[in-house]
């Protein structure tokens, strides 16, 4: 009874300190909390090089309410797979722009250096509380590269439940993206061109649309740890070819080799990739956050399945290791995902394409990315506090990604991914 | 999944009452190390990295995508 009284008595106190408070929060609303960033990321063997600096700014409005900005600039160059693969010939290929040509060595995974990006992406966060319990984030973000524009709008309800130890939230997005492919959209399954003999292509850009919904809960679990549990459906619509990749068309499965001859002098062995126009993912997401004595965990399980026949996995976790004014952060990930259903190594002439180059088959693609594939990630940040409101610090990450290609004929493998990511973050008020 | 997400929610709602801390009780849970997502821009660059580079994304909110990416 008396403890009973004294948590009441407890209950109150806090009430009226934070009330008490208030004065000194008004106060710190009128200041930006601002992160900024640079990322550099680097691919082995010549592949993708990316610079990204990017800006955030939020700012609270009081009665709950907040803004958040941010922006967000990329610039790549490098070499990206073109979706052939290595075989015992030199291999020529023709630029996406059909004007000149690059050849890749025998033995030598087909690489096309051609590749120059600049993307510039920005956000807009406007949290708006509806009760003490209850909030809404809507979110506007656009971005726009050489051939890819997109838009979005997000919408998140929030409410919070026993005695704001449990926050359920329902959350839609929408984005309408718009893809520009240098020269025009490839034809389907038809033949990479001989340089300077034209190229196949149909109209100057496609669209696609993504619809996401989400529902999780975020729970407090105690005084140490937090869970949260998010479900989301996503279902995109449209073009989502990738409109550089390319597939061998073989006469024969085990040499590899190009298809001698393709239709007429000027068509390579060589077509566009075609997947499907519609796609439904389906996604668990769960994150635990735990305090230790002075150390924290955090981390994360996924799975990860949608109706092109992909299932991942990934598992991440994040250990904040407190020194004396600063801290060390490892970090691990692991990340493993089947095949996409129409996943090819190449296609063969007469069963998968027909002489007078008609598909037999709907869809193919030898982009990578969709193959059975693990990623393993090691990382270690160090931050250190700069004075009261700010903080440094900079994070190294490897990550090696390796593609599982059992059955492919030995010398026509994909190679293997090795990147390095070094980040240095700043944060401030303002 | 419509019936998965009902049951593990309603199972999460009766479970998740008996949790929780008192007002008082949040001085860790306050902590920046202790948010779900406690280094805005670390987040952001991983799930772009992991969005281009394999065929699994999202599961942490809606909307993003937005890229061609190579």
């Amino acid at each position: 009874m008396q403890l009973k009284k004294i948590k009441g008595q407890m209950a109150v106190a806090t009430c009226a300190l934070l009330q008490a408070a208030s004065p000194a929060a008004n106060a710190a609303e009128a200041e930006w909390d601002v992160d900024t960033s640079l990322l550099y990321y680097s691919e082995a063997d010549g592949r993708v090089q990316a610079a990204e600096p990017a800006i955030h700014a939020g700012r609270d409005l009081g009665d709950d309410e907040r803004i958040d900005f941010r922006v967000v600039f990329d610039a790549l160059t490098g070499a990206t797979p073109n979706g052939g693969y290595a075989t015992s010939a030199a291999q020529t290929f023709t630029t996406p722009s059909g004007d000149s040509t690059y050849v890749t060595a025998a033995g030598d995974s087909p690489l096309d250096d051609t590749f120059r990006d600049a993307r510039v992406s920005l956000g807009a966060d406007w949290t708006m509380s509806l009760d003490r319990m209850s909030k809404v984030v809507w979110g506007a973000s656009l971005s726009g590269e050489i051939d890819y524009i997109s838009m979005g709008l997000t919408a998140a309800y929030s409410q919070d439940f026993n005695n704001r130890n449990t926050t359920l939230t329902a959350s839609l997005g929408f984005n309408n993206d718009i893809i520009n492919p240098y020269d025009g959209v490839p034809i389907e399954f038809s033949p990479m061109r001989v340089a300077n003999t034209g190229i196949n292509r149909d109209g100057d850009s496609e669209t696609k649309t993504i619809t996401d919904f989400m529902i999780g809960v975020t729970q407090v679990v105690n005084r140490k740890t937090l869970i949260q549990l998010n479900l989301s459906l996503s279902l995109v619509d449209g073009y989502q070819n990738d409109p550089y990749k390319i597939m061998t068309v073989v006469d024969d499965p085990v040499t590899g080799l190009p298809a001698s001859s393709f239709l007429t002098a000027d068509d390579l062995s060589y077509v566009y990739e075609k997947r499907p126009d519609s796609r439904q993912k389906n996604i668990l997401f769960f994150k635990a956050v735990h305090h230790l004595e002075e150390d924290v965990i955090n981390f994360s399980y996924r799975y990860y399945s949608d109706d092109w026949g992909i299932k991942s996995h990934t598992l991440d976790l994040k250990y904040r290791y407190e020194l004396a004014n600063s801290y060390l952060q490892p970090h691990v990930r692991y990340y493993t995902q089947d095949a996409a259903d129409f996943y090819r190594h190449n296609l063969v002439l007469g069963t998968d394409i027909d002489t007078a180059g008609n598909a037999l088959i709907d869809y193919a693609s030898h982009d990578y990315r969709l193959a059975e594939l693990d990623t393993v990630t090691l990382g270690l940040k160090y931050g250190i506090p700069m004075g009261d409101d700010s903080e440094f610090s900079v994070r190294g990450e490897v990550i090696s990604q390796s593609v599982n290609d059992s059955g492919v004929p030995a010398g026509q493998e994909t190679p293997d991914l090795d990147a390095l990511m070094l980040q240095v973050n700043y944060s401030f008020l303002w | 999944m419509k019936r998965i997400a009902t049951v593990i929610l309603l199972m999460a709602l009766a479970g998740c009452s008996s949790m929780g801390v008192e007002p008082w009780e949040r001085d860790l849970l306050a902590k920046d190390s202790m948010q779900l997502v406690p280094d805005y821009f670390d987040n952001f660059y991983d799930e772009h990295i992991y969005f281009s580079k394999e065929a699994s994304s999202g599961g942490q909110g809606v909307g993003g995508g937005g890229c061609g990416c190579n």
